[in-house]
Order: C-alpha cells, then structure tokens, then sequence
C-alpha cells in the first residue's frame, strides 16, 4: 500500500500521519501503517525480537518440520529430514506392531485414570480449603501442599520408591494388619495406582490455587440470597459455589485433555522398569526406547507424530464441544 | 450470621480432620526421608524408621560427601541453571518486551507465532534429532536453548509490561534514549518484582530438569544431580563409589538414596518459603492475562 512513500530525509520524520490521513478518508478501519514505515520507526523494537524469533524457529518450528523423517528413511548422520520417502510405510509397521497397541492402551488407561482422579482432586481440596475460617491456618495448609509441586521429578520418583520399598513405610503399615510386605514397584498391577497416587500427591495443592482464586472472586450476596431462599450449605455449594468456578472448571478441563496422550512421560521413565512394562509402558516412552535406545528414528518419529495429531485433535474438539455447551473456550 | 447449624459445625470438624491428614501425607514422605538418611542400615531394614532417626549416624553423609562425582555434577546443576536462567531471562525479556507494546505491526502474528507453540510441539525424535545434528550433544547448550523461552513465563511477563505506564517510556524517548536504553535503564528498573519472579521460574525448572541432560549428555562427569540421583533410583551406576569399604556398601544400599534426595532438594527446601508466593502470583497473572 506504499507505493507514494518515499523514506523521508532524516530531519522531517512527522509528517506521515497527515499525509497518510486524505488517504483514508470514509475508511472506517483504524488507521494502518505501511511495513516500511512500520520498520523504520520500530526497528530497534523488531530487532529484539530476531534472537527469540530464531529460537522459535529453530527448536519450534524446525522439530515439527521434521516430523516429515516419519515418511522419509532416515540414516544417523544423515539429513534431519531424512534421504528418501518411504510413504506410509513406518505408519503401516505401527500399526501392525502389537506392542504399540499395547502402548496405546496403557496410555489410554493412564491418561483417563490422572483425568477422572487429578481433575477434581483440586476442586475437592479447594472447597474444602475455602470453608476454612481461620486465615493461618488455611496459609499454613495451602503452603504445605504446594511443596511437593517445587520438587524435581525425580525427587518425586526417588520419594515415591523409598515409599513403596519392602521396607518402607506403606508395607510397614501393612505389618501392622499381618499382611505381607509387597513389592510395589515391581508389580505391573500396581503401576497404575502408583502412577496416579503418586501425580496426586505431587499436583493436588498446586491445582488448588487458581480455583482459589476464582473462588474469591464469587459476589457474597448470592450466597444472601441463596439462604434466604432456603438454601442450606450443600445447596448452596450447588447452585452458588460450583457454578461460579465453572469457567476455571472448563479451561483446565481442557486444558486436561489436551495433554491426555502426553501422560506424565518422565515419571513413567522415572517410574517403570520391564517387569511393570506390561502396563506402565505408554507412547512417549515406547518412543523414547524405539528411536533414542534402538536407533529407529523415522519409525519413532511416525508414533510420535500420530501420538501429537490426536493430542491436537483432543484439544481442539474438547475446545469446540465446551465452546457449544457451556460458551467457554480457551480460543 | 445466623449461628452455624448443627451439620455445619460437624462438617468444619471433619474438614478439619482431612486438611490435617492432607497435610501429614504431604510432609510425612518427607520426614521419613530425612530420618532414613541419618538412621542405621538395619533398623531401615526391619522398617522402624518413621518420624525420627533410629541408629543416628552421618556415615552415609561421609560417603556421598567424599563421592567426587556426586560433587562434580552438583557443580554442573549449577552451572546448567546459571547458565540456562541468563539465557532464557535475555530471550524472554526481549521478546516480552516487543510483545507488549501494542502499537507495533505485526504484533499478532509474532504472538502467535508463540502461542502455536503451546499446542502443537515437534515431539522428542525431531528435537533430537535436531539437537544432535546441531552438535549441542555435551554442551550446556543442549539444555538451555532448547528451553530457551517457556511461553507462559513470556506471557506472564508481557501482562506485566503492558501494565507500566506508557508515559515514563515517551518521555524517556523524548530526551533522546533509544529503544534499547529505554528496555534497560527505564523498564527493567520497573520490573525488578516480574525480573526475580521469572529469575525464580526458570531457575527452579532447570535446577529440577533431568530429561535434556540424560538425553543429550554421554559422559557421567557432565551429568547434573538430578541424573546422579536418576541412576542411584534406578540402580544403574555404582561406579561412582567403588572406593567405599565393604562395611560401608551395605550403609549405602539403603540410605544413600535418601541422602542424595535430601541434598538435591535441600536448596529448593531452603528458599521455598520465601518465593513460594510469587509463585502463585505468577500463576494467576498469567491466569488472568493468558
């Protein structure tokens, strides 16, 4: 659109404004600038952003791009991209592959146990924090639950094992009703609670703060008015509280399944080991073994590639569904 | 107020009585741990061990104390997190900066250039793959710029420039600062509260991280605590102390884990009461703003 610009002579800099406007005249958009004016005047803004941009680009944007070694043979040394297509073909040996559906199913399995435990934990241990009358004392509780939420993951692991040892304190506890100590982390049926138990323990206080937060921001005569109406504590959690955290509610709901297929991969690495394969090996770390442990990157990297489309998918289609039924949305 | 009735006086006891047992779940792991590192071996074994020390000795302190490597990759956590905060506060900082102001063209576009990031990543082969071809494998490198700029810390950071008054910056413009001297002699003076609370952020997330330096670092001697203790947890290394006595190995097996915990969170522990609140202040800004 700068066709009659021509860069002023330094010296006279302002009158763009005015020439610009006659343009513009009956135009209703507000007012546009061209780019060459745009990088004139902000171009010290612009050039701070050429490191961060790089960044964006290079550990972003190239990563995605080389998802395309998913459908190209790719050799260690070779190009990122990979040195010839394949098509579908690694597509078609996952799919083929029983492990991967067995994978599949422990992350299924995982992901929607943390999603039906995890989630209302929170909400649970925020109303109940909330009914708290005397103000040290609920600093006292949110400050001790928030800890374990600063610790490393592995710190978390290392705790969890110590925990869970045949000499431990939980199968210490277990001595004490004469039952036999048990070898927690070595038993595949086990996994699944350890994982979520473990994720509770490490996310519940942490979950609590921004319900917290919307919490205080519900208007005190609603719940006037819901008692004159004859609402009791219970009713009034019902009909006030619960819908007044309800946007909260939703976008972490969201937020929740959009991270569904991308179950806790650290802790699970942390966490497992072959005897509890059986159930605790999930997708990231079924990648993680196949490309970085055994070199198969372009077979790696389709898994990989089809774990992150149904993440995209989940989220957006949990994005639209909450956006018709309850109009909110995190986009 | 009408006087609490009889059910809800019932309910604030067993509220009471549940926010107490949440809070012994919460700190009774770690209770048990520091007194598992000071106690003997045998009494961990038979499973006495519970609140307090049983057999109080500090031998196993003495042997993860004279493990050099345990030192030398303590040093390397701290030079990964030095290292990594200033690296991730400079790329932050300037990319938060021309996000904020709200004039700029292209604006949108820069914006969601980051925000896309959030929701669709290139997965762990690619970024190996791309970390390794670069030639970052054994550097420091691998772990900061990979993680250069955490989209939420921007997000939460650019809330907070967009909030300074935009006058004290066009007056600073006026008399003849350029961008660059307003970015650093007018608004990161103002900012000292958002520069610690992102300082904070990163550090504890790279002081935490272990993935990136088991991923990408080959040698034991570049590794960070974090994966000393990894490789303790899973069984993997016993290396690092073959000097230890006889006697002293059967000590090991059973605390040395606890020890090596309790000294990898101990700086965490140690500074948790002063910056947990920012924290979750953090939090809700970038609730807000996000």
């Amino acid at each position: 659109m700068s066709t009659s610009t021509t860069p002023a002579p330094p010296g006279t800099e302002d009158p763009p404004p005015a020439r610009a406007a006659p343009r513009r005249r009956g135009n209703r958009t507000p007012a546009r600038t061209g780019w060459r004016r745009a990088l004139r005047r902000d171009w010290q803004l612009y050039s701070l952003a050429i490191l961060p941009l790089l960044f964006f680009l290079v550990f972003r944007y190239l990563p995605m791009l080389g998802n395309v070694i998913a459908f190209r043979r790719f050799e260690p040394g070779g190009s990122i991209f990979g040195e010839e297509w394949v098509g579908l073909r690694y597509v078609q040996m996952f799919l083929s592959d029983p492990t991967f559906w067995q994978v599949f199913r422990n992350t299924l399995w995982i992901g929607g146990l943390t999603l039906l435990f995890c989630f209302p934990v929170p909400i649970v241990l925020a109303l109940l924090l909330n009914e708290v009358r005397r103000r040290s004392l609920k600093r006292f509780v949110q400050s001790v639950s928030y800890l374990p939420h600063f610790l490393s993951i592995v710190i978390v692991a290392g705790i969890t094992m110590q925990m869970l040892a045949s000499d431990g304190p939980v199968n210490h506890v277990l001595g004490w009703f004469g039952h036999e100590p048990i070898r927690f982390i070595q038993e595949p049926e086990w996994f699944r609670t350890i994982y979520v138990g473990s994720e509770i323990w490490q996310t519940a206080g942490w979950g609590t703060i921004l319900y917290l937060a919307a919490l205080t921001t519900i208007d005190e005569d609603l719940y006037e008015a819901a008692r004159i109406d004859g609402a009791n504590r219970w009713q009034q959690i019902w009909h006030v509280t619960l819908p007044g955290i309800r946007p909260t509610m939703v976008t972490l709901l969201i937020l929740n399944i959009g991270t569904f297929m991308a179950v806790g991969f650290e802790k699970v690495l942390l966490l497992y080991n072959p005897l509890t394969y059986p159930t605790a090996d999930v997708i990231s770390t079924y990648v993680y073994r196949a490309g970085v442990e055994s070199n198969s990157f372009s077979y790696a990297a389709a898994i990989g590639l089809f774990e992150a489309i149904i993440g995209l998918v989940l989220i957006t289609s949990a994005n639209q569904l909450s956006r018709r039924t309850v109009g909110t949305s995190l986009w | 107020m009408v006087k609490p009735s009889r059910s809800y006086r019932v309910f604030q006891g067993v509220n009471g009585v549940v926010l107490t047992l949440v809070v012994i779940v919460t700190l009774y792991p770690f209770a048990n741990i520091i007194a598992r590192s000071f106690s003997a071996e045998r009494h961990i074994r038979a499973g006495e061990v519970t609140l307090w020390p049983k057999g109080f000795n500090l031998t196993t302190y003495e042997i993860v104390f004279e493990d050099s490597m345990f030192w030398r990759n303590y040093g390397n956590t701290v030079l990964y997190t030095v290292v990594a905060t200033v690296v991730a506060m400079v790329l932050t900082t300037c990319y938060a900066y021309v996000l904020s102001k709200k004039h700029l063209k292209g604006r949108g576009v820069l914006v969601g250039v980051a925000v896309f990031t959030m929701f669709f990543t290139g997965g762990l082969i690619p970024n190996y793959v791309l970390v390794t071809s670069l030639g970052l494998k054994n550097s420091v490198w691998a772990i900061a710029l990979p993680n250069a700029i955490s989209v939420f810390n921007l997000l939460v950071m650019k809330a907070f420039f967009e909030n300074l008054p935009t006058e004290l910056e066009e007056a600073a413009q006026i008399d003849g600062l350029s961008t660059y001297g307003v970015l650093l002699r007018i608004v990161l003076p103002l900012s000292k509260a958002v520069v610690a609370t992102m300082v904070l952020f990163y550090s504890v997330s790279f002081w935490n991280s272990w993935f990136s330096a088991f991923l990408y670092m080959d040698k034991s001697e570049l590794m960070p605590v974090t994966v000393y203790l990894r490789n303790l947890i899973s069984g993997a290394t016993t290396g690092g102390n073959a000097g230890a006595a006889d006697a002293q190995l059967s000590q090991v097996g059973a605390n040395i884990q606890a020890v090596t915990i309790v000294l990898t969170s101990l700086p965490i522990l140690c500074v948790y009461p002063f910056v947990q609140r920012y924290f979750v202040s953090g939090v809700m800004l970038g609730a807000v703003k996000g």
